[in-house]
């Protein structure tokens, strides 16, 4: 089906050297260039600067829960005199504000960093170039998105600074009547969400119709890169899953500010006093309506990372990935499954047989395809010659500790294995692994693997592979003490980490090494942050393809300039003909003519 | 097949089977990481660039893989029909005869756990949320309804007799709190608006625990589990399993009190 | 730079880009109506007692109302159609129409509001009347949302008319689409709300 206008276009090798073409260039304002930019290139790196940013407050938040946890009650005067004695009297955290602060560490890192990275930033800077678009279907719907983003951000982040209470504290779950009754961050934090959840709705179908409509001549579905079906499945999780969250805020805020009951079952009595409302709601209804859109959500953290994995993998093993129509069958079938795997969260609610049944069936099945493209990409390793470089340790460090946290998703999965740990610090370790040194180290080997083509310099190798090691060992100091907590039976969400309780006496000393593999891990990330700056400057100048890559994106100059490519670009072949028996080159682009 | 787990110490009966099931899985994923790792591993260092400077173009040719994820599916099958959904049967659905075991009603407020006994005609008095009173009257039972002369209230102590079922009525006042004894192997949720049943047979008394745990101090501990506000970390409830004999003798003892009480109670 | 496909149609796909992006944003739309009505359902399966819609609501107000949603939906397919035909003249009158049409939708809905203030029915007196007045009001919302898109492209946007009728009459087709749906979701609505 290829379009007879492009045929005109000459085929164009990878190595021609480019400076930024002026072609489609009109000359604008800063303001417009910059911040009120339509381009997706300059979206997608505002997207991916801003998520960065949060995800290093995110941390930030953790760090300060982490002297909590590891040193129960003990003063850090400092702290104390920075942050007042609303939060912590004397340099000693209160309870509330350690509720605080998880409540949103876990929004944070979820809905203002991982998604805007993956999604906003990488789906918006690299899915059009990949599939040889000039940008987004709706430039503007996509410049609205990120203001959006960007105003669900502040509100949260103001909510910190509300006199009464600060931000919201009941977890980043904001189960009902707890949220219900809780101070106003919680109404905040409930506007934050519907402004995040719009910015993501117009996100996703920009990213669809784009997809659909504007790819190359010659570009079927099946050639295109893992990356580009990674975040097509994504942006139908985003469509489809978020409005329940929206309904549900709608509903929450109904309760807290026109005080309906939706969640308030009747004859509560809160501190002595019998709730003043009328009752005959459900708190279990927020909980379905919750993890209907939260469990995909998961999925949404994930898929982004596993499609950027994929594009490093084959790069850097110079061979086609192993099992590319599994893989895209897999992406799709996860999609599907994980719209009816949501209860799995809710086993201990007092779940009859029935539905438990049910939805650990779907739970086991869920986890098949995942197997099946964390095997594809494991054996696409098989018969390549390994580069390793930075992206690729990434990717590679993704797959094992990925594997550790989907397998540990597995106990959690069968209700039974489910009653011991429940609300354990061994469902903290599962997600953690699968979204700290999982997602982000996909993440992170995006940023190194894409950072030539959105500046035209190279990152720092020497830096990139401390910045891995680093992460890698304390990644794993941080997280794998969890399992051991929560096999011991020591709650999530508790303010002394479990010091107040006998039983977890003998595990509370795992708590110490998390939290020091949680300031590790911190000094890990100083050569990523000055190697992300310092490269703009003085990275190595590099042309179109330094990777000696297949995919269209890198047949635009680096940086693309505003309208990406100097000639619409036509595709001839699947995404990944790297070492074609026979060929000079060990690698034949999808732009190449022959 | 659990030691290395460090799980908390089991004391009780449906306990074993929850173990002997986390012991299977880990040990399953165990292998399965192993496998995949070992075979990772190798693949680097035989497949690194200097060793194998040119690639294949085809790869693995060999359908081992496909086998494999069968056999992961098929066992994740059996843990499933073989283990999982007939456990949890036995746990939702078969729950003992009220004759035979004793029932107790479990309320969760922040930040405590009321313990309600019925008493020897085995019938909860009457509750009114007007009769709420913090400090003399947590649950607001009604003294003047004669199933509530006998019934016994205590705060955030569960007295239960060794080897006997025990029926647990969950509820909370005011949020959801999470009923959780690590050494039971017993987890449910308390939403407000619903009473859960639950039951479990408690199989070593306290004193045994304390000698085989060697802690003179052990007690048995009911650690909220689900965040419930400020003081989630420290609503704590105690649990003191004890013999038959002992039980009776600690129930009339609060009985005892409770009848004092119980008259300046409804006098007003 | 030009995007693709804003226009005329792709020829694999058949369709332009904002029919597909219309039809996506009816898609998540049916998903937050559906997760309200889900949880109508349960709310109402729950309840220990629930009042019959007629008893508290206006059923002859709302049937009203019914009608001159319907009527303007017609009136949408006619402006449409009229632009189809190039009656640009046509179509100012049709779309004027519905959009005052809407405007009487909201008026009656005012009157019907205030009556329930009136009343003191208000969202904490009882679980009906507190998802009566979030279903409503949130597709109170949608009306004038699509009211706004409406007036739009009878006023300032119709400028495109000028330059890319073609462009024009899609854009018009599309905020058709969105009228529709928020004049199904009454239909739903109605029924749910006042008469069962
Ligand atoms: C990216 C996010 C992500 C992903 C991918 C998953 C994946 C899975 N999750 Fe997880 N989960 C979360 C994020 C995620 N989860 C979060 C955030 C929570 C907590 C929310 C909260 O309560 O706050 C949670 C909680 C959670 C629960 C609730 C626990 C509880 O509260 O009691 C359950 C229960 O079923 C579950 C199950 C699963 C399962 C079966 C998978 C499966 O999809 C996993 C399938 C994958 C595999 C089976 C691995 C296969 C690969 C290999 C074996 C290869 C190994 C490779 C090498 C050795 C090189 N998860
Ligand atoms: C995507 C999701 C995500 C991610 C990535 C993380 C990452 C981390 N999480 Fe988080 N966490 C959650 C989601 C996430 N978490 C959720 C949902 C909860 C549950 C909350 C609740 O109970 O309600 C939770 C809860 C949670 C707890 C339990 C708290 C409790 O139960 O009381 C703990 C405890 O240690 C913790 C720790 C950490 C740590 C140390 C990291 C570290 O891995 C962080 C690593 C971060 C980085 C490495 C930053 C890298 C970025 C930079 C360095 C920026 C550079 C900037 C530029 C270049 C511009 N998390
Ligand atoms: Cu009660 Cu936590
Ligand atoms: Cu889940």
């Amino acid at each position: 089906m290829s379009d007879p206008t492009a045929v005109a276009s000459k085929p164009h090798g990878a190595h021609e050297a480019h400076g930024a073409h002026e072609a489609y260039h009109e000359e604008l304002g800063f303001w417009r260039k910059y911040v009120f930019s339509v381009d997706h290139k300059v979206i997608g790196i505002q997207y991916a600067v801003t998520g960065l940013l949060f995800l290093l407050f995110g941390f930030s938040l953790m760090m300060l829960m982490r002297w909590q946890l590891a040193y129960p009650g003990q003063a850090v005067g400092w702290l104390g005199k920075l942050l007042g004695d609303n939060r912590m009297p004397g340099g000693v955290m209160l309870p509330e504000f350690y509720n605080e602060l998880g409540a949103m560490h876990g929004t944070i890192m979820v809905f203002l960093g991982v998604v805007p990275l993956a999604v906003g930033g990488f789906g918006n800077f690299v899915l059009p170039l990949q599939i040889g678009a000039p940008d987004m279907a709706f430039p503007k719907i996509n410049m609205m998105s990120y203001q959006c983003y960007f105003l669900g951000g502040v509100t949260m982040l103001g909510s910190f600074f509300i006199p009464a209470g600060g931000a919201a504290q009941s977890g980043w779950t904001s189960y009902p009547p707890l949220a219900n009754i809780a101070g106003s961050g919680q109404t905040w934090w409930l506007i934050g969400m519907i402004f995040l959840i719009t910015s993501s709705l117009l996100g996703s179908i920009n990213f669809i119709v784009t997809t659909i409509q504007l790819r190359a001549p010659g570009l079927t579905f099946m050639r295109f890169p893992i990356f580009v079906w990674a975040q097509f499945v994504t942006s139908f999780l985003l469509l489809l899953a978020f409005p329940p969250l929206e309904a549900a805020g709608v509903l929450q805020l109904m309760d807290r500010v026109a005080g309906s009951s939706f969640f308030m079952p009747s004859g509560l009595v809160v501190s002595g006093q019998v709730a003043a409302n009328a009752g005959g709601g459900n708190p279990l209804l927020w909980q379905h309506l919750f993890w209907f859109l939260a469990h995909p959500e998961v999925y949404v953290l994930i898929l982004p990372g596993m499609g950027i994995v994929a594009e490093v993998i084959a790069n850097n093993t110079r061979k086609p990935l192993w099992g590319y129509r599994s893989m895209v069958y897999a992406l799709g079938f996860l999609g599907f499954m994980s719209f009816i795997v949501w209860a799995h969260h809710m086993f201990m609610t007092g779940m009859g047989t029935v539905m438990s049944t049910f939805f650990q069936t779907t739970t086991m099945i869920i986890s098949i395809p995942s197997v099946v493209i964390l095997t594809a990409l494991i054996l696409s390793l098989w018969g390549g010659s390994i580069r390793f470089t930075t992206p690729m340790l990434f990717a590679l460090g993704f797959l094992p500790m990925f594997g550790i946290g989907g397998l540990t998703g597995l106990p959690l999965g069968l209700s039974v294995t489910d009653i011991p740990l429940h609300d354990t610090y061994y469902v903290i370790g599962h997600f953690h692994y699968v979204v700290a040194p999982g997602t982000l180290f996909a993440l992170m080997a995006g940023i190194y693997y894409w950072y030539p083509k959105a500046t035209g310099r190279m990152m720092n190798d020497f830096l990139g592979k401390l910045h891995f090691w680093g992460s890698f060992v304390f990644m794993n100091v941080l997280f794998m003490p969890m399992f051991f907590l929560g096999l011991a039976g020591v709650s999530r969400r508790l303010y002394d980490g479990g010091a107040s309780y006998q039983f977890a006496q003998p595990a509370l000393h795992y708590n110490v090494i998390s939290s020091w593999g949680a300031w590790m891990l911190a000094v890990a990330q100083i050569p990523f942050i000055i190697n992300f700056f310092m490269s703009l400057k003085t990275g190595r100048k590099v042309g179109a393809n330094p990777w000696d890559a297949t995919t269209l994106e890198w047949a635009a100059p680096s940086p693309p300039p505003h309208g990406n490519f100097e000639h619409p670009p036509e595709v001839y072949r699947g995404p990944y003909e790297y070492s074609v028996p026979g060929r000079q080159t060990d690698f034949q682009p999808q732009f190449e003519r022959a | 097949m659990t030691d290395w787990m460090n799980l908390p110490t089991l004391a009780t009966k449906h306990g074993a089977a929850i173990d002997t099931m986390n012991g299977v899985i880990h040990i399953l994923m165990a292998i399965l990481f192993v496998g995949w790792g070992a075979f990772f591993v190798y693949t680097l260092f035989r497949f690194r660039k200097s060793a194998h400077p040119v690639a294949d173009h085809h790869g693995v040719t060999s359908h081992t893989s496909t086998y494999l994820e069968i056999g992961v599916a098929v066992a994740e099958a059996v843990l499933l029909f073989g283990f999982s959904v007939p456990l949890w049967i036995k746990w939702v659905d078969k729950p003992p005869a009220v004759g035979e075991a004793l029932t107790v009603q479990v309320t969760g407020e922040q930040f405590a756990w009321n313990i309600h006994y019925p008493g020897p005609d085995g019938k909860f008095g009457r509750q009114s949320t007007d009769k709420i009173d913090m400090q003399t009257n947590p649950l607001g039972l009604d003294r003047s309804d004669p199933d509530a002369k006998d019934d016994v209230i205590t705060l955030n102590q569960l007295h239960l007799p060794v080897n006997k079922p025990v029926i647990v009525r969950l509820r909370s006042k005011d949020v959801i709190h999470g009923f959780n004894v690590p050494e039971f192997r017993v987890k449910q949720d308390a939403v407000p608006g619903l009473t859960i049943p639950i039951w479990f047979t408690p199989t070593i008394t306290t004193e045994e625990m304390r000698q085989k745990t060697g802690n003179p101090e052990f007690t048995y501990e009911i650690a909220c589990a689900q965040l419930c506000g400020l003081g989630h970390y420290r609503m704590r409830g105690f649990v003191t399993v004890e013999s038959q004999e002992e039980f009776t003798k600690w129930f009339d003892s609060e009985e005892a009190k409770a009848a004092e009480e119980g008259s300046d109670a409804w006098s007003n | 730079m030009e995007i693709p496909w804003t226009v005329e149609a792709r020829e694999d796909t058949g369709l332009n880009n904002g029919k597909i992006g219309i039809w996506l944003f009816l898609a998540s739309e049916v998903m937050l109506f559906g997760a309200l009505f889900a949880s109508y359902i349960l709310l109402r399966v729950g309840a220990s007692e629930w009042p019959r819609g007629h008893t508290i609501l206006n059923v002859p107000l709302a049937t009203f109302n019914t009608i001159v949603l319907i009527t303007s939906s017609v009136t949408m397919v006619m402006a449409w159609a009229s632009l189809m035909r190039r009656k640009f003249g046509v179509f100012r009158v049709y779309q004027a129409i519905t959009v005052l049409l809407g405007g009487v939708f909201l008026v009656v809905k005012y009157f019907e509001y205030s009556a329930k203030f009136h009343h003191g029915l208000l969202p904490h007196t009882s679980n009906f009347i507190a998802i009566y007045f979030t279903l409503t009001g949130l597709h109170m919302i949608h009306v004038i949302g699509g009211m706004a898109v409406n007036a739009y492209l009878w006023g300032p946007g119709a400028k495109l008319y000028k330059t890319n009728p073609e462009w024009f009459t899609n854009r018009v087709e599309n905020a058709g689409l969105f009228w529709h749906f928020v004049d199904l979701v009454w239909i739903f609505l109605f029924p749910t709300l006042y008469l069962l």
